[in-house]
């Protein structure tokens, strides 16, 4: 068995004093483990730090084993993104997502790409709505999409204010305004421009911490809970940062 | 082929760092051949090493007194707090001898893969040392990898109530480097740490 790809770095565990077990995620291939040798070597250690775009080739005697890794830094994310307290974050969690999510040797090049579009996305100013779109682009990915293109009740495909939490679809304004304590709210940047007035009027701000209230809503309950899976602490930190350092609006 | 005392001792030995089975034979056969000028010096040292050994409850590095030398330096100012991962860290910064603050050991960092949280780090220690009124900086001296840099973010986030300076460590070029051999996210934190000639 042997094959190259693209790959994103997700994760590292030592194995022995020089060796790690690497965790990559494949364009082709999906969520894929090896053992790399020499990991600790000077050259080697910046390439594989977690977010981090290399080049991988897997070889392995039997398709069921581990395999061995050889490993090409193509993009360095991580060192871009070091420095940036909010972004870092974002990256940690996408990636102890993706490894904690995502099954093995199942390919998902949708979100491979949508992976590396988010890499790229974290080092420009609005990097939180991107990231919002990406944990829904995951959900879809896993099975839970949300459906937030037309309203549940009414098929309306504007003034779109919340979603179901029952079946993760949305609702407009007009629909649900009587229910909308039990709603929780969508942001207008996840309504493609379909929002209803007063989300299209809300400050980003609001919106991001909805638009996490949100995701977060589906990630715990489709994939943490379901899948009887610890929550991934990573994303807890960040979503701890944007509360601490997004400014509350006045209503 | 040798006896279960010396099979024992060669075991030992090859569990630690940088030595396996082959070079703990070779070092237990060079102990061997000089047991007076090596072995039983080394046996009393090892004993009286482990007997003496603790930890600093002021910094968290490893010594033999409580608190450490380092701690009860007083040529070190007690004004700056160097925070690094782990022992070994201050170790190497000590080598330097270009620090005269004292240090504050994290014990590790975040890793959301091994499940090490805040709480499994000696975080709450450092806020309480930073609040002292004498303390005017922290440097954050966590290696340059997404799990330290990480990890220094929230210390700074967490430091923000204490109203001390937040400083950390410069990332880019190291001495003796040359820009060919270089990795691109060196260079590019290089280049934006780039400083006025």
């Amino acid at each position: 068995m042997d094959w190259r790809d693209d790959g994103i770095v997700l994760s590292t565990r030592k194995l022995g004093e020089n060796a790690v077990r690497l965790s990559v995620l494949t364009r082709d291939y999906g969520r894929y483990a090896g053992m790399v040798r020499g990991a600790t070597s000077k050259s080697m250690r910046g390439t594989l730090e977690p977010g981090n775009e290399v080049r991988v080739g897997w070889s392995a005697r039997l398709a069921e084993h581990l395999g061995q890794f050889r490993c090409e830094l193509t993009g360095a994310h991580a060192a871009d993104l070091l420095l940036s307290a909010g972004p870092l974050m974002a990256m940690s969690s996408a990636c102890a997502m993706l490894d904690a999510t995502l099954p093995e040797r199942e390919s998902h090049p949708d979100l491979f790409h949508g992976t590396i579009a988010l890499l790229s996305a974290l080092k420009a100013e609005q990097w939180l709505p991107a990231y919002i779109r990406w944990e829904v682009g995951l959900l879809e990915e896993l099975g839970y999409g949300l459906a937030l293109d037309c309203c549940a009740a009414t098929n309306a495909t504007t003034g779109l204010a919340y979603v179901s939490p029952k079946s993760g679809r949305a609702v407009a304004e007009e629909a649900g305004h009587t229910y909308r304590d039990r709603l929780l709210p969508l942001p207008a940047f996840l309504a493609g421009g379909q929002g209803s007035d007063a989300r299209n009027a809300a400050p980003l701000s609001d919106q991001i911490r909805d638009g996490l209230k949100l995701t977060g809503f589906f990630i715990h309950r489709d994939i943490f809970e379901a899948k009887a899976l610890k929550p991934v602490a990573a994303r807890d930190r960040l979503v701890s940062h944007v509360w601490r350092s997004v400014p509350v609006q006045e209503k | 082929m040798t006896g279960r005392e010396i099979e024992n001792l060669i075991k030992l030995l090859s569990r630690l760092p940088g030595l396996g089975p082959r070079s703990a034979r070779r070092a237990v056969l060079q102990m061997l051949k000089k047991p007076e000028m090596l072995m039983l010096p080394l046996a009393d040292s090892l004993r009286a090493t482990a007997d003496a050994m603790t930890t600093c409850s002021n910094c968290g590095n490893i010594d033999v007194t409580d608190p450490c030398h380092i701690c009860a330096d007083y040529n070190r100012g007690p004004d700056i707090i160097c925070v690094v991962e782990e022992v070994q860290d201050l170790w190497a910064l000590e080598r330097g001898a270009s620090f005269k603050g004292q240090y504050h050991v994290l014990g590790g960092t975040l890793s959301p893969l091994d499940g090490v949280g805040p709480d499994d780090l000696k975080i709450d220690q450092l806020i309480n040392r930073a609040r002292a009124d004498e303390v005017t900086e922290v440097i954050l001296a966590t290696n340059a990898t997404v799990d330290g840099q990480t990890t220094a973010h929230y210390i700074t986030e967490r430091l923000i109530e204490t109203g001390v300076k937040v400083t950390r460590l410069a990332h880019g070029v190291p001495v003796g480097g040359e820009l060919d051999y270089l990795d691109d996210g060196t260079l590019a934190a290089a280049l934006r740490s780039r400083s006025v000639v």
